[in-house]
C-alpha cells in the first residue's frame, strides 16, 4: 500500500508541473506535447485508485483521439513563425494567478475544516474498477444515458463538419 | 507509511483545477483556452473516481465515461469553432475577435 503513496506524489507533482508547462509555453505544439504528459499521468492516478478500465479510457480518448485532433488542428492553421506568437503582455495575468491562489486558498480551506473521515480506499475499490462490472452497470441501469450518449456524438460529428466546411452550398 | 485520505485526491484535483481555471483567464489564443478546459474536465475526473474508490461507489467512475464523452464532443466542435473563426478572421487570439462588440 506504501506504493501507491509513492506513485501518489509522483505522479501528482508531474501533473501539476505538465499542467503549469500547458498553460504556459509560448508555441502551441509545445502546449499540446506538454498536455499529453498531463494526461498521461492522470492515467497513472487512476491507476493508484484501482481503475484501469478508466486509465485505459484516459489514454485511448485523451492522449490519443483528443490530442492527435488538437496538434491537426494546429497544424493545419499554420500560426506563423514562433517569434510571432509572443502574447503581448497583460495586466490580467497578474490579476488571473491572484484569483487562481485565492481559489486555492478557499478550496484548501473548505476541504481541510471538515474532514470526510475516509482514511483509506473502500475495501471493494478493486472490483468497482474492473471493466467487468462497470461493463455491466453500464449496458443495464445506465443504458439510456449510455444511448443519448451516441446520439451526442453524432450530434457533434455532423455540427464538426458543418462548422469546418468551407461553404455550406452542396 | 500509512495510507492516504480522500482530501490528498480531492486537493490535488482542486489545485489542477485551478491551473486551469489560470490558463483561461491569461491565454489569448483559442487552442490554449480549449486545452485549459480539458485540463479543468480531467481535474474533475481525478476527483470523481477518488470518491468512487474511497466511498466503494462505482457511480463515479460511470460519470467518469459520460464527461470523457462529453469533453470528446466539445473538442470536436470546438476546434472546428477555431477553424472556422481563423478562415474568416485570420486569427486565433480571441481579444482580436470583435464581431460579436458593442
Amino acid at each position: 500500500m506504501s506504493l501507491d503513496v509513492f506513485f501518489f506524489f509522483i505522479f501528482g507533482a508531474a501533473a501539476v508541473g505538465s499542467a503549469l508547462a500547458v498553460i504556459t509555453r509560448r508555441n502551441p505544439v509545445a502546449s499540446a506535447l506538454w498536455m499529453i504528459g498531463y494526461f498521461l499521468t492522470l492515467a497513472g492516478l487512476y491507476l493508484t485508485l484501482r481503475a484501469p478500465l478508466v486509465a485505459a479510457m484516459q489514454v485511448l480518448i485523451y492522449a490519443g483521439a483528443v490530442m492527435v485532433l488538437v496538434v491537426f488542428v494546429i497544424m493545419l492553421l499554420n500560426l506563423g513563425n514562433p517569434e510571432q506568437l509572443r502574447e503581448r503582455f497583460n495586466p490580467q495575468v497578474g490579476a488571473a494567478s491572484a484569483f487562481g491562489a485565492l481559489l486555492i486558498l478557499q478550496l484548501l480551506v473548505l476541504f481541510l475544516s471538515r474532514p470526510t473521515g475516509y482514511k483509506s480506499p473502500s475495501p471493494q475499490a478493486a472490483e468497482i474498477g474492473a471493466p467487468e462490472s462497470l461493463g455491466k452497470l453500464l449496458f443495464t441501469d445506465y443504458l439510456f444515458p449510455f444511448e443519448a450518449v451516441s446520439l451526442l456524438l453524432l450530434a457533434a460529428i455532423v455540427g464538426a463538419v458543418i462548422l469546418a466546411k468551407r461553404k455550406l452550398e452542396p | 507509511m500509512q495510507q492516504l485520505p480522500l482530501e490528498a485526491y480531492v486537493l490535488l484535483s482542486a489545485t489542477l483545477f485551478t491551473v486551469g481555471v489560470v490558463g483561461v483567464l491569461t491565454r489569448r489564443n483559442a487552442l490554449l483556452i480549449l486545452m485549459s478546459i480539458e485540463i479543468m474536465l480531467n481535474a474533475v475526473n481525478l476527483s470523481l473516481v477518488a470518491f468512487s474508490a474511497y466511498l466503494g461507489d462505482a457511480e463515479g467512475q460511470l460519470l467518469v465515461f459520460f464527461v470523457m464523452a462529453v469533453a470528446a464532443a466539445e473538442a470536436a466542435v470546438g476546434l472546428a469553432i477555431v477553424i472556422a473563426l481563423f478562415r474568416n478572421q485570420q486569427t486565433v487570439y480571441v481579444d482580436e475577435v470583435n464581431l460579436m462588440r458593442w
